[in-house]
């Protein structure tokens, strides 16, 4: 048994089923065209279920996947069969909640795409190589997004506050764009 | 130039599938990477392009070695800008590109200077760079930092510092064990994940010296973890280490208290990880069972699907090895077969299929009829088995669950799913004598509407083996000759066939099937007329080739005693000449080892609750395997085949397993034998059997195996005979003996002089559970009256002290080697008593009724009273010996 717990893959894909961001740190799906079946029949099982609530789960596989959904943006995060569901809905939420306050409340594909770097920041800040670096939503957005920062000030003592302030400032910054 | 595929920004209001990625172009945006080599870099213009990178990326798209390269340099000059949001994107994108050994060199002097940085993040997301492109030699210079960093006062760096050792330690174990003691300080830190990545880095460290975990788990387990992700893996380590030290009793298993004490933890992912550790723990007593059981039901009527869908699962796993402790959440359970998710509406109906009791059948049976037609098929097929399996287990309720699968048979459904339906009637027509007439008319109604030509073709070789048997055959004519005008050609060459069987088998239908048959000579399909033809000539109906009944019967029914792959080889090297193909030039030795092939220990499908498969119905094969050998031939019916035993053992150069097939006065060994050396050819192979231990029986043939070459298993038998009728048993020492060759491992051809050699196997023991069959019957009550106390033997026995009443009973059932039935071989919780009923058929066809009854004599002892019934007072008395005996 896997003594670590460990995370096969995280997804975000759209209401079609396309990738916004994934990122897989198991060599269960070696190539691309692996992943991206995994994807479609992640999507397809997962599609008419409600998962805008409350986080769902589905088994397929040998697989555990827990996924939230929210307008057209599909949350996915995977794990290995014998592992602990609720440590995945975690992750799960960590990155859900997270991606919330980076884009502000304004969770939808267009937003997600067009803030594609601070997503991409999130994921690397969430799992490392499959072990959980962090699940807290708070201090993942604060880390992504530590532009406003004073460079000597401790990361985790950011609050929210501060990284809705942040983010704030990134809205307008991309408004003049 | 045009480039009509890229928006305009005036546009983007109007596009709802507007993307800032819309027409994207690798080549495009390599070009648009060279803004990377600006002297005057511009922060968000290159965050940017590296962003339009990462997203290429993440579609798949690769990236040549010459760009990869290009855009290494590229990026690896972004080190001179100060902003921090392009600096992290650096970092993302050079672990994205990996670079090789020699490109690792250009940032290994900017990223050892970000990991000396006063900014908390440079130096945290620097060392997780760095240790995931370095190799051992570059790792050796930044040691020092990294054990700094494990022990940084920021949790953050620390953290870092720490994943990135768990990752080392699989390619430089030797360096990351230097960093011991740091990692040990780190385990006291007060930040929660800081603590989580050290117990797991400290516990990867350490995991070959049991020793130290064992240290490790017990001062932790007094409590100084504060982190819930850390609890979790705290409780993992404990399980493990529960588990090497399984030895000793049950009654003071070492950190119980420890993992029960998890249950009232305040994080639900610490309870779980806590509940289900001790659901799988080995030989868990209903006592430690109970209150993991407590929080899982509390579990069952969460509001988050999560905790329920962990919560059924895990009681779905402890409902296969005890039943009776998960049926106090049956209530909760039931309620949940309504859940809008529907894998935790399966996971509820396969657990309360396999907790229920037979009263509760019926009421089941009602609410999962409405849950049936609105699931998917892979469900469904999850729901069917577990109904097969609680059909054997409660025989009296065959007519509601029968009803129940040809109800969902007649419903929409993919080939997989009726197949599964299909097959468990079947076997359920097998094994519940009662249930045969009910299901081959389910069967029959099933191919009037069936669009599945395998599966109309299986059913009509049923029915042609069953239907004759039964009391009516008549009426099951219709429903075959119906298939020969409706359907393809497959199907009506298969009724053709069946229909003959039911003329050979029954006398009074033969002029009928006749005339059917005749009428088949005019279908407009080669074989279908064929078949017509041959089966009026044999069957006599035209007078042409009348053979006797018996020919007649063994060349409609008779299995084919040849193996199919050897038959398919021979046509294949059969070449069309003036010599007809002979089909006894076949060869009938089996090459492969279908039966007893190991199981491989690695992943088993669990999925959905899978039930455990059931014993596969291997006597048809041995008995074939066993009649097609010359020498054994004259031994009669085969009465039992026991499950192999291993004789070596495992990962030895020859593997060798036994299989006991007992005859009414003969005993046949069958060595499967498997040879691991590549480099060598055994041929000749024999087992020279010394059974003076076993004075009753005495060798009378062996069949030798000519060559047994590398990983290909093969078969050597040697027979006894015994006095007939008896169960003799006895003990018998086994030498294997054969003639060994080298072979050339690059040719793969073997020398022509061999040495002769010997190998010692373990021995062999026959014991008189071997003659017993397990044969269960539907009502247990109904047979025990009928028995008569005619041939009854009652006597108490002191069985001793005993672990559990559980123990004690299946210690029993393994003795005698009977069915246990009407689910009575599971012992409730907390019992002080226990009956239990067992049947099976003796040798020399006896049936044996036996009634056990358990009691608790003071705290561990435990008595036993043995009624046994059968049609035979030796037998009676025989079962009271091997009790008496064992």
């Amino acid at each position: 048994m896997e003594l670590c717990p460990s995370i096969k893959n995280i997804l975000l894909l759209d209401s079609e089923g396309n990738r916004v961001a994934v990122k897989y740190y198991s060599d269960d799906w070696p190539t691309n065209s692996a992943k991206e079946a995994f994807e479609r029949a992640v999507f397809t099982k997962t599609q008419k279920t409600n998962a805008r609530t409350e986080t769902e789960i589905t088994m397929f596989d040998n697989y555990i996947v827990v996924y939230k959904f929210v307008q057209d943006l599909h949350f996915f995060v995977t794990g290995g069969e014998n592992e602990n569901e609720i440590i995945l809905a975690t992750v799960l939420q960590g990155f859900f909640d997270a991606v919330g306050l980076l884009l502000r409340g304004n969770e939808d594909k267009r937003e997600a795409l067009e803030n594609l770097d601070l997503i991409l920041l999130c994921l690397d800040e969430i799992v490392d190589g499959g072990v959980i670096l962090e699940s807290d939503a708070n201090v993942i957005a604060g880390k992504v997004d530590s532009h406003s920062m004073d460079a000597g000030a401790p990361l985790s003592e950011q609050t929210i506050t501060q990284a809705l302030a942040t983010a704030r400032e990134h809205l307008t910054r991309s408004l003049l764009q | 130039m045009a480039q009509p595929l890229v928006k305009k920004d005036d546009d983007r209001d109007d596009e709802a599938d507007y993307s800032p990625f819309l027409g994207i172009e690798k080549g495009a945006v390599l070009q648009e990477a060279r803004v990377f080599n600006d002297p005057q870099l511009d922060p968000r213009r290159c965050s940017q392009v590296i962003t339009k990178l990462l997203y290429l990326l993440n579609q798949g798209e690769t990236f040549t070695k010459v760009e990869a390269t290009e855009v290494f340099f590229a990026v690896t000059k972004l080190f001179q800008s100060k902003d921090i949001g392009l600096r992290r994107m650096v970092y993302v994108m050079i672990k994205e590109l990996s670079p090789s050994a020699d490109e690792v060199i250009i940032v290994t002097s900017s990223l050892m200077k970000d990991m000396t940085s006063k900014t908390d993040m440079y130096r945290a997301n620097a060392i997780r760079v760095l240790c995931r492109i370095t190799d051992g030699t570059l790792l050796t210079q930044i040691e020092r930092y990294l054990k700094q960093a494990i022990v940084d006062k920021n949790p953050v760096v620390a953290s870092a510092a720490l994943v990135s050792g768990i990752h080392l330690l699989q390619t430089n174990p030797e360096i990351v064990k230097r960093w011991s003691n740091e990692v040990q300080e780190a385990v006291q830190s007060r930040a929660a994940l800081v603590q989580f990545h050290a117990l797991a880095l400290l516990h990867q460290i350490r995991q070959n010296d049991r020793l130290a975990v064992n240290k490790l788990v017990s001062s932790l387990t007094k409590g100084s973890v504060r982190s819930p992700l850390a609890q979790c893996l705290l409780i993992r380590y404990t399980s493990q280490v529960i588990r090497e030290s399984a030895n000793t009793q049950a009654a003071d298993r070492p950190f119980y208290d420890f993992l029960e004490g998890c249950l009232r933890h305040k994080a639900e992912m610490v309870i779980f990880e806590a509940a289900r550790a001790i659901t799988e723990l080995n030989c868990v007593t209903t006592r430690e069972l109970t209150p993991a059981i407590t929080v899982l039901q509390l579990f069952l009527s969460s509001s988050k699907p999560v905790l329920r869908f962990a919560a059924v699962r895990t009681l779905n796993k402890v409902a296969m090895t005890h039943p009776m402790a998960v049926t106090n959440c049956n209530i909760d359970m039931e309620s949940l077969i309504s859940d809008q998710n529907r894998s935790i509406a399966t996971l509820a109906i396969t657990t309360l299929l396999k907790t229920g009791n037979e009263s509760s059948v019926d009421r089941l049976m009602k609410q999962i009829t409405n849950f049936m037609s609105d699931i998917a098929d892979e469900f469904k097929i999850v729901v069917v088995e577990a109904i097969r399996s609680l059909c054997l287990k409660f025989p009296l309720k065959h007519r509601s669950l029968m009803n129940f699968l040809s109800n969902i048979l007649r419903e929409e459904g993919g080939f997989d799913y009726k197949k599964a339906i299909v097959d468990s009637i079947v076997i359920l027509i097998r094994d519940i004598p009662e249930a045969k007439e009910t299901g081959l008319l389910h069967l029959c109604e099933f191919i009037e509407d069936c669009e599945f030509t395998y599966l109309s073709t299986q059913i009509l070789h049923f029915l042609g083996i069953e239907g004759p048997k039964t009391s009516d055959p008549s009426k099951y004519i219709r429903y075959i000759y119906n298939r020969v005008h409706l359907e393809n050609a497959t199907v009506r060459a298969a009724a053709v066939s069946t229909l003959a069987k039911f003329g050979a088998m029954v006398d009074t239908l033969k002029p009928r099937i006749f005339v059917l048959l005749r009428r088949c000579l005019f279908d407009n399909d080669d074989e279908v007329r064929d078949r017509a033809t041959l089966y009026l000539n044999t069957l006599g109906g035209d007078g042409a080739v009348v053979q006797t009944g018996e020919d007649v019967k063994e060349f409609l029914f008779g299995s084919l005693d040849i193996p199919l792959v050897n038959l398919e080889n021979s046509l294949k090297n059969y070449e069309p000449s003036e010599e007809s193909f002979d089909i006894y030039s076949v060869p009938r030795e089996v090459k492969t080892q279908p039966l007893a092939e190991k199981k491989a220990p690695g992943k088993k499908p669990t999925g959905l609750g899978a039930p455990p498969a059931g014993p596969p119905s291997t006597v048809d094969a041995y008995e074939k395997l066993l009649s097609s050998i010359p020498e054994f031939a004259n031994f009669g019916k085969l009465f039992k085949s026991s499950a192999p035993v291993e004789l070596t053992e495992a990962e030895t150069e020859y593997a060798v397993n036994v299989v006991k097939h007992i005859f009414d006065g003969h005993v046949v060994f069958q060595y499967n034998c498997t040879n691991t050396i590549p480099e060598q050819l055994l041929e000749n192979v024999t087992v020279i059997v010394d059974a003076s231990e076993a004075e009753e029986f005495a060798e009378v043939a062996s069949k030798p195996l000519r060559s047994l070459p590398y990983d290909s298993p093969g078969q050597t038998f040697v027979a006894f005979e015994k006095p007939e009728g008896t169960p003799a048993i006895g003990k018998f020492s086994n030498m294997l003996r054969f003639i060994v060759k080298e072979v050339d491992p690059s040719t793969g051809e073997a020398e022509d002089d061999g040495v002769e050699d010997e190998y010692q196997l373990e021995e062999l023991e026959v014991v008189a559970a071997d003659y017993i069959l397990k044969v269960g019957v539907s009502n247990f009550r109904n047979a025990w009256e009928s028995m008569g106390a005619d041939c009854e033997r009652i006597d108490e026995y002191g069985l001793g002290p005993r672990e559990s009443l559980a123990e004690a009973v299946n210690a029993v059932i393994d003795l005698l080697g009977m069915q246990p039935c009407e689910g009575t071989e599971v012992v409730p919780n907390n019992s002080r008593s226990h009956t239990c009923l067992l049947s099976g058929v003796y040798i020399g066809n006896v049936k044996v009724l036996v009634r056990l009854q358990f009691g608790l004599d003071g705290p561990k002892d435990v008595a036993m009273k043995l009624a046994v019934r059968s049609e035979d007072e030796s037998v009676s008395d025989a079962i009271h010996e091997i009790v008496a005996s064992g």
